[in-house]
């Protein structure tokens, strides 16, 4: 773990009325590398996320950005740093095209019209900087588009907000073989770009196919964040059961 | 992360295209793809309006005579000035059944402002405008703010509003309209040199964005189409056109004694406001919002977009736009009943869906709107002439609204099997 995170949680706490969700989580992501939370149903990987997003704000606890410390009330003020969540159901707009779909909420203008021109650009170069090539025009509607292409726009959509911080809520759930192949390879030169990716998976596979680090949640507690060369499958199974605890792995390791 | 990285000035750059590459062949494939692909547009209404303009021209002698179509076109206007209106919300996903008498009601608040209390006509008419405007954001609130679907809203509207008019009006009555100016939007024309210089306008405005739509692509650095297809949009422009005032440019009159030629008024206002309104919905932020929203609402929220404000804006926008179509059915009819404008919203529906804007919100323009218009002001006027009774009339519109139903789900499933690749 060379380089400072660019966000730290410490301490951070979310309860629904008795239920205690999330009951003091430390986490962090770090600029360059990938990101795994996993962790079984109910675990609290998409309320740690909606806190991140600024949807549903944490009760207590302290977030760190770039070391300094942030308030994430709403969506606006995760934008604002810079951090982006690609949804499992896309939202996307099926009857508009590729450059439209990216730029969806923050058109570039000129003279008081959309600026097709360097939206269309701005989106191209975007794609290009993934090494994008399975799509045959930026101007295809969205509706046309494969599972894997649609992932591909709504990642390349937080690429061209120059997102910081992109989380990725199980972006292969629902491909098949050759196109998790593909957005894995996309998260993968994402990280490349210097974002710092958080992805939420089931799919194990994935996550030591791509994955820097691996975070298992186990009933609203982290159970560890360690590097996925210094782990085991069996071990992160074990975490997210809960029939293994961290310190289970040390020695295994 | 153990691959190398592709960099972006690789073999891959080349490989997303704009589109709009290759010359007029590769152009005229593209879209041929694009129409199998379900994205059919006003392709079928302009088919209908070529068929049905043959089928008439052979059972009427009087069908394509210069007088009938100055005729056609001043009944048609209503129709399609209420279909524009409607594709605002149906764009959204929304309705708006009221739509139609919310035309007759603010009209009859007009003629009877102007007839019965005197009121100057500019004032009436403001009122009137002020009125379908509160309409719109009346129903905007409850549909936009209270979260009732618009189909219940605008359809206790539509009762409410015959109810209104009943009472402005007063049951069994009529007022005529006397305000010269208005009367003459739907019966008078334009000097034969006006029509001439409305085409040269048009030609001009097409010419202008095309040229600015080209400067500002090659300014951000992204291919052109090629710049045949210009010349091919201003030659179309200028022989449909000019094919249409050549005609209204002649002497049209039923007796020798007097001579009507000329473009008639309403024409260059109905373009004037579909140019404006395509503008709107085509170059602003507001029009992108609007077919984001009736694409996917939740897409649209997520990206920041004020949908409620979106929603709101475009029943506004159509009730506003049915007061201009009430204005031209009172300027073509000459009065107002309290039954004014019951009939019409269901034949605005139609039009718009005949001529490809979807119910189902996002698809559409309002282009297309106004060709579908056509086409059944076309069926009604050429039924008409053949003296056959108004049902057969009703029958054979529903009959062609199925139909371009058909037409378009049969494209679009057939297209999901096919165009999915990856």
């Amino acid at each position: 773990m060379s380089d400072a995170p660019i966000i730290e949680l410490q301490d951070v706490r979310k309860s629904f009325g008795p239920v205690s969700v999330l009951q003091g989580i430390d986490f962090r992501a770090y600029p360059g590398k990938v990101t795994a939370l996993v962790g079984d149903n109910g675990a609290g990987k998409s309320t740690l996320i909606k806190g991140l997003a600024g949807v549903q704000p944490y009760d207590s606890g302290t977030v760190m950005f770039d070391g300094e410390r942030v308030e994430l009330q709403s969506p606006r003020d995760a934008a604002r740093l810079g951090i982006e969540v690609v949804y499992q159901d896309l939202a996307l707009c099926d009857n508009l095209d590729i450059v439209q779909n990216m730029f969806l909420g923050r058109e570039e203008m000129s003279h008081g019209t959309l600026d097709e021109g360097v939206m269309e650009k701005d989106a191209s170069d975007a794609l290009r900087s993934l090494s994008v090539r399975t799509m045959t025009s930026v101007r295809q509607k969205v509706a046309s588009l494969s599972g894997g292409q649609r992932q591909t726009v709504a990642i390349a959509r937080a690429v061209l907000k120059k997102a910081r911080v992109v989380i990725l809520d199980e972006p292969t759930a629902a491909l098949g073989v050759a196109q998790t192949a593909q957005v894995l390879s996309l998260v993968e030169r994402l990280a490349h770009q210097g974002v710092a990716v958080i992805i939420i998976s089931h799919n194990l596979q994935d996550v030591f196919e791509v994955a820097d680090y691996v975070a298992p949640l186990y009933l609203g507690h982290l159970v560890a964040e360690v590097p996925i060369a210094e782990t085991s499958y069996d071990d992160v199974v074990g975490y997210i059961t809960g029939s293994k605890t961290y310190a289970g792995a040390e020695t295994s390791a | 992360m153990t691959d190398t990285q592709t960099t972006a000035s690789g073999p891959d750059a080349v490989l997303i295209a704009s589109g709009v590459e290759g010359g007029v062949r590769d152009q005229v494939r593209a879209w041929w793809d694009r129409v199998r692909g379900g994205e059919m547009g006003a392709l079928p209404a302009s088919a209908g309006i070529v068929v049905l303009t043959v089928l008439f021209t052979f059972l009427s002698p009087f069908f394509l005579t210069e007088r009938n179509f100055a005729n056609l076109l001043t009944q048609a206007a209503t129709l399609v000035m209420l279909a524009m209106a409607l594709t605002f919300v149906l764009l959204l996903g929304e309705i708006d059944l009221s739509a139609g008498v919310t035309s007759g009601m603010t009209m009859a608040l007009f003629v009877v402002l102007d007839n019965v209390f005197a009121v100057a006509w500019p004032i009436a008419l403001l009122a009137a405008f002020g009125a379908g405007l509160a309409t719109g954001l009346f129903i905007g609130f409850f549909v936009a703010r209270v979260g009732i679907p618009s189909f219940v809203v605008t359809l206790g509207l539509f009762l409410g509003f015959q109810g209104l008019a009943l009472t402005i009006i007063g049951d069994g009555g009529l007022y005529r309209l006397q305000v010269r100016e208005i009367l003459a939007i739907q019966n008078s024309n334009m000097p034969v040199w006006g029509g001439w210089l409305m085409l040269v306008v048009i030609l001009g405005v097409v010419a202008a964005t095309s040229v600015l739509d080209r400067r500002r692509r090659t300014r951000a650095g992204v291919p052109n189409r090629t710049v045949t297809l210009v010349w091919v949009k201003l030659a179309v422009v200028l022989v449909v056109g000019g094919a249409v005032v050549a005609v209204l440019s002649q002497n049209r009159s039923a007796s020798p004694a007097a001579i009507v030629a000329g473009v008639p008024v309403v024409v260059p206002i109905v373009l004037t406001i579909l140019w404006l309104g395509t503008f709107l919905l085509d170059r602003t932020r507001f029009g992108r919002y609007v077919y984001s929203v009736g694409g996917n609402a939740e897409a649209a929220r997520r990206a920041g977009i004020n949908v409620r404000m979106i929603r709101w804006s475009g029943f506004v926008l159509c009730s506003t736009l049915a007061v201009v179509s009430g204005l031209l059915s009172i300027s073509k009819v000459g009065s107002v009943d309290a039954a004014a404008g019951r009939e019409i919203v269901l034949s605005g529906v139609a039009a718009a869906v005949v001529g490809g804007v979807s119910l189902f919100g996002g698809r559409g323009r309002l282009l297309h709107a106004a060709v579908g218009a056509l086409v059944i002001a076309i069926i009604t006027n050429g039924l008409g002439l053949l003296n056959l009774p108004a049902g057969v009339n009703f029958m054979v519109t529903g009959s062609v609204l199925v139909l371009a139903a058909t037409v378009d789900a049969v494209s679009r499933s057939r297209a999901s099997g096919t165009v999915r690749r990856n």
